[in-house]
């Protein structure tokens, strides 16, 4: 009998090795393939609703403080690692993969003013309320050893904030001066003062690591050198700034968080006008945080919310709120820049994903490109109505959202004022200003 | 004495100026000051040491010297430290001084700068403290600012860059050895010092878990050149075996057969050899060895080992009827076992094993035979023609053709087929015996055979498929013979090959290697005999056997014409549309059959649409879409307006006419010249929920937008790589990877070499007034 059957070259199929893609013969003639932009728009529109679906950024709880929490702070070396301290003087330890504290000290009475890891991941340093900074060992004391500080700085005055040199052995606090110290010496090796005001917080730049921003009580921002052992230059603004955070990838920018609801990005060399004025909250911003990656950045309110800002945009991407978490005190974007802690005054730490809808673990090469794809597509079509009004919607708590429409009939009231009395007075006596330079009071040389 | 002040002037700075500028101001004024020292120098030197006490004790108590200088009472005229122009009414003036004296170069500078300090009326005011801080900030801000500017090229070139891979710089993990991660542990609980005590007690190690010290003592027990030469030693036999088992593996890996069989052989030959030297030499040991042998025998003839009994050999018979490898499998076993089982004799033997292999090959059944044989041939193509062809032969095989002379042909044309095997002769000749011995039974089938063949050779549509392809393959096979007996011309050749169907059937095809089509000519000719035999399939092939069995006989010109006409006959072929195709009588009934079928459907819509005109209809909605479309005009007559009043009143022609506003031409419809469409110019208020109306901020062109949204970026349109790249993503995160700050030696900058730290300490003036100051406020709190 004879067999007959199709021949096909083998080349033309037969992987090299058993790790190839298959090889998959395909016609890219246009006229095979019609209506791709159409096309291409329900896929976006689809990614986009899958991407509210799958939108489930809450992680995890951790609760063990029993006041609320004051500070956090990021092991340098290690990702599951965060050390947090609350109101009632007490420092936990926790690790993230288990979600358990594997650590508590008691470490002042009263406030945890600050808490900051040195560069090493070795040990830490705590602030308090109790005019103390005490430095401890990271791991836990050894068998039969007491739990007590390395060592312990005893000062004048109330230490309000504290953070650590990124390469060497200092650190610096902050109360009525700026003071820089050597980790060996009880005394500092340098204190900045600039007018008489309570600072509420210092931040070492990261790359230019001599350079120190603080923020202090009388509205101002000032910025320090610490090689040359003077400050820089002072920005007054309308309102307080609570803290600052400086862009671990742009040496000059940072980001402060404001009492006036808003946060204002920094070129530190053009203090006069700020890069950019994010807004979005409803109360006073009290925590700000780089993503390690330098493109966006997290903020915590008073509003009980957290919101995560790109750099570059005025309008925040993402809200992030649940029923119980009240106001936000600190907030930490993660080393790997995939997750966000919060700490709140009901004292829990909250531990969120970066993107909302991301899937976690490790993906297969086809779950990848599938990602990518949908994530270009849903840039490409980003400014498509439907598009547009599915990937902004955010579910938002009463609260803030009455709140977000009170402000936008207060803003708008305003702005209808301005502009009549603009109408009514002589031409040019009422300057427009722009939105960026109406928050800065002055610029102090 | 101005020489030592001027000496001391010009080793200085602005300080000591203004400390000559009250000196020139005290001129005049001491009395108590000497006016030279000179004379009392000489005389007074114990005078002089007793002052030099007196000036030591005093500044014991720290005071300064000025005070000294008012006790001392030496002279009021001489001084070392001053000048004082008493008894003189004008005023003493230092460069007064300072003329006589030879003008050096030292002088000189002093002189120029006595000139400056006169020029200068008074040193400003110190700036206040706020001021001076205000102007340190600002160059520190400056220079700040300086130094970061330096990172702006990069902060642009991430802003921009296509993708970011974090984290920047590629990490190597580093791993300690765990003798220094063991180093700094030390044991602290109970349990662990007991662990650690029973360790100690047996002396294991700790840190270093290389060897124990009983370990160490035994190593040391050896000597060095014998540590060493054993060590050697060791090393070669590890080596020799590693070689051996690395030749073993290689050899066991070797597929093939033949190389085994080769492999076993000359063990076995080896073996005798042996066998032989060992009776030569030792008998009895070679009796031995005979008695192993039989012994051998004798458990293989009581054993079932070899008799094709075992599972594996049941599942071989199985696979026997398909599988030629398992045949041979089984042959050999049964082979083994007969070798096994036979006793060793002398020389006598050979005719029985013969014998044995004649009975073993009689065992296994013909067909299974003939392919197992086939399958040493070179051509695959051959083996199955071989097979098939055989049995045509036989079929077909003309009663009165003898066998002999087809034997004989046989040969000639082996003989002229230049690379003969012996396997094929030894194969012809089985296809001889074969064929002698199925003769008997072929002679009584083949006259009816050919019998029917002759009434309708077109019923039988496998026959004649095989017949035909016997003639091609015998077409060949003669061109070559007549080609060498006429000399390549090829003309007279053709004919001979194509009129001899009949004698061409009775040639042998069994040793027939299709042959190579060797020029166009022939190639054209191959061409056209295939499409003879497709048309000329059901013409009796045993039409004009005896006429043409010898074609030297006929006449070459009469063949030529035919052929001529036969060749047009294939022209015509070609330009009709295969009307062999037609002609048969099947296909076209059902194509018949299928026309009407269609017609039918046809027929069944037109019934079933008979009411409905579509095209009427569509004419009559384009026709309303476009009155629809068309502008209208605004009547704005106002019926009684101007005139008396009454019912039914009409507005004049005139007043109509003068209040019509008429409506403006649009733009002509697009569908203007197609006639069978109609399209709505209208905008979709379900489309317009998904357009975007205003243009997207970064784009400043319309043009532009569109171009974004048009260019796709699937898989569907793009190629793989074109799709990889057209949807990278912007930033790249590896998971569990700690992202550091960017430093400046990631960038290619060189990070400032000293420590912030060390040049903190190093500005120790500025420090020290600040620190001081911030002790004095602290001790003041």
């Amino acid at each position: 009998m004879k067999v007959k059957m199709l021949s096909r070259n083998p080349d033309n199929y037969v992987r090299e090795t058993k790790l190839d893609i298959q090889r998959v013969p395909r016609n890219y003639d246009p006229t095979l393939h019609p209506f791709e932009v159409p096309r291409e728009y329900v896929r976006a529109l689809n990614a986009t609703k899958l991407e509210r679906v799958f939108a489930k950024p809450f992680l995890a709880s951790l609760d063990g403080h029993r006041d609320g929490v004051n500070c956090l702070a990021k092991h340098p070396k290690s990702l599951a690692t965060v050390l947090s301290g609350a109101c009632d003087g007490e420092v936990r330890i926790w690790n993230l993969t288990k979600r358990k504290c594997i650590r508590t000290i008691q470490a002042h009475e009263g406030f945890v003013r600050g808490i900051c890891t040195r560069f090493c991941g070795t040990s830490f340093f705590t602030t308090g309320d109790d005019k103390t900074v005490k430095q401890w060992k990271m791991d836990g004391p050894g068998y039969g050893e007491e739990e007590e500080p390395l060592h312990t700085v005893l000062g004048k005055t109330v230490y309000t904030g504290i953070d650590h040199h990124w390469k060497e052995a200092v650190f610096a606090t902050c109360g009525q001066q700026v003071d820089i110290w050597d980790e060996q010496r009880t005394s500092p090796i340098c204190s900045m003062t600039w007018g008489f005001d309570s600072i509420s917080s210092v931040k070492f730049n990261p790359i230019e690591t001599f350079l120190l921003g603080s923020c202090a009580s009388d509205r101002n921002i000032v910025l320090y050198d610490m090689r040359q052992a003077t400050p820089l230059k002072k920005v007054i603004l309308d309102m307080r700034t609570n803290t600052i955070c400086w862009n671990p990838m742009e040496a000059f920018i940072f980001t402060a968080a404001n009492e006036d609801y808003n946060l204002y990005t920094f070129d530190m060399r053009a203090l006069d006008t700020p890069v950019m004025v994010h807004m979005d909250h409803v109360s006073a911003v009290l925590d700000v945080d780089y993503s390690p990656t330098g493109k966006e950045f997290v903020s915590a309110s008073f509003d009980k919310s957290i919101r995560i800002f790109p750099v570059d945009k005025s309008r925040s991407r993402e809200v992030y709120h649940t029923k119980r978490m009240q106001h936000v005190i600190c907030v930490k974007w993660t080393s790997d820049s995939k997750y966000i802690m919060c700490g709140s005054d009901e004292m829990n730490i909250r531990l969120w994903k970066a993107n909302a809808s991301e899937k976690l673990g490790v993906l297969t090469s086809r779950e990848k490109a599938a990602k990518d794809y949908n994530q270009k597509l849903k840039e490409k079509f980003q400014h498509h109505p439907q598009i547009k009004r599915i990937s902004r919607h955010r579910h938002l708590p009463k609260s803030i959202y009455s709140q977000i429409q009170e402000q936008r009939i207060m803003k708008e009231a305003r702005r209808r004022k301005e502009v009549n009395r603009r109408k009514h007075s002589k031409p040019g006596s009422v300057p427009i200003v722009s939105e960026k330079k109406k928050h800065i009071v002055a610029v102090v040389k | 004495m101005c020489e030592n002040n001027a000496e001391k002037m010009s080793a200085t700075s602005a300080e000591s100026l203004l400390a000559l500028r009250q000196q020139e101001e005290l001129v005049d004024l001491p009395k108590d000051y000497p006016l030279s020292a000179s004379e009392d120098e000489g005389d007074s030197d114990g005078e002089r040491k007793h002052q030099k006490l007196l000036e030591a004790i005093s500044s014991l108590d720290g005071k300064n010297r000025r005070k000294l200088a008012e006790r001392s009472e030496a002279s009021l005229k001489v001084s070392e430290f001053n000048v004082s122009s008493e008894g003189t009414r004008e005023k003493l003036v230092l460069s007064d001084l300072l003329q006589p004296i030879k003008p050096s170069s030292s002088l000189a500078t002093v002189r120029k700068q006595l000139n400056r300090v006169k020029s200068k009326k008074t040193v400003e005011l110190p700036l206040n403290k706020e001021e001076v801080a205000r102007i340190h900030r600002e160059v520190a801000f400056n220079k700040t600012s300086q130094a970061l500017s330096k990172w702006d090229p990069i902060v642009l070139k991430n802003r921009k860059a296509e993708q970011l891979v974090f984290p920047l710089e590629k990490e190597q993990a580093a791993f300690a050895p765990i003798e220094h991660v063991l180093s700094g542990w030390k044991a602290r609980t109970p349990l662990e010092q007991e662990i650690f005590n029973v360790l100690h007690k047996n002396k294991q190690p700790v840190t270093d878990p290389l060897l124990t010290p009983v370990e160490k003592a035994s190593l040391k027990a050896m000597s060095l050149e014998e540590a060493k030469m054993r060590r050697a030693e060791l090393q070669r036999a590890r080596a020799l075996q590693s070689y051996y088992e690395a030749k073993a593996r290689r050899e066991k890996k070797i597929k093939s057969k033949k190389y085994h069989k080769v492999v076993k052989k000359g063990k076995a030959k080896k073996a005798l050899k042996d066998f032989e030297t060992l009776r030569k030499v030792d008998p009895t040991a070679a009796l031995e060895e005979l008695e192993k042998i039989e012994k051998a025998r004798m458990m293989e003839r009581m054993s079932l080992k070899h008799q094709n009994s075992g599972k594996w050999a049941k599942s071989k018979a199985i696979m026997a009827k398909y599988d030629l490898e398992a045949r041979q499998a089984m042959q050999e076993q049964l082979a083994k076992n007969k070798e096994l089982t036979q006793k060793l004799q002398a020389a006598s033997e050979s005719e029985e094993e013969g014998g044995g292999v004649e009975e073993n090959e009689l065992l296994v059944p013909d067909v299974v035979n003939e392919v197992h044989i086939n399958a040493n041939e070179p051509n695959p193509w051959m083996r199955r023609s071989c097979t098939s062809d055989a049995k045509e032969v036989e079929i077909q095989k003309d009663p009165e053709q003898p066998p002999e002379p087809m034997a004989h042909e046989d040969s000639e044309s082996e003989g002229e087929e230049s690379p003969v095997a012996e396997e094929e002769t030894l194969l012809k000749e089985f296809e001889e015996r074969r064929s002698l011995r199925k003769r008997p039974e072929l002679n009584q089938d083949a006259e009816p055979v050919g019998g029917r063949e002759a009434q309708d050779a077109s019923s039988q549509e496998v026959l004649s498929e095989l017949r035909a392809l016997s003639r091609k393959l015998n077409k060949e096979n003669q061109e070559k013979q007549s080609r060498k007996q006429k000399g390549n011309s090829v003309r007279a050749v053709l004919p001979v090959q194509r009129e001899e169907p009949a004698q061409e059937e009775e040639e042998p095809l069994l040793l027939q290697r299709p042959e190579r089509v060797q020029t166009l000519e022939e190639l054209e000719e191959l061409g056209k005999e295939g499409y003879l035999q497709n048309t000329e399939l059901p013409r009796p092939v045993s039409q004009g056997q005896q006429t043409e069995r010898n074609p030297d006989n006929q006449p070459g010109a009469p063949k030529k014409k035919k052929r001529k006409e036969e060749m047009i006959d294939l022209q015509n072929l070609l330009t009709t549309k295969s009307p062999s195709v037609k002609s048969l009588a099947v296909p076209t009934t059902i194509e018949a059959l299928e026309d009407e079928e269609e017609r039918d459907q046809k027929q069944m819509i037109k019934e079933a649409f008979a009411g409905d005109d579509v095209i009427r209809d569509f004419l009559k909605e384009k026709k309303e879409a476009v009155e629809a479309s068309k502008p209208k005009d605004v009547d704005l007559t106002l019926p009684g307006w101007g005139e008396w009043g009454g019912v039914g009143l009409q507005p004049s022609a005139k007043k109509r006419r003068r209040f019509l506003i008429k409506a403006p031409e649009g733009p002509p419809r697009k569908d203007k010249n197609l006639p069978n469409v109609i399209i709505n110019e209208k905008r979709n208020i379900h489309a317009a929920a998904h357009q975007v109306h205003v243009l997207p901020y970064p784009f400043t062109h319309h043009h532009q937008f569109e171009r974004t949204i048009q260019t796709p970026i699937g898989s569907t349109w793009n190629t793989q790589r074109a799709f990889q790249k057209l949807t990278t993503p912007k930033v790249v995160t590896k998971p569990g990877h700690i992202i550091k700050p960017i430093k400046a030696e990631d960038v290619g900058y060189r990070s400032s070499s000293r420590s912030d730290l060390s040049m903190v300490q190093r500005n120790p003036k500025q420090l020290s007034v600040r620190h001081k100051k911030q002790l004095k406020k602290n001790s003041v709190d």
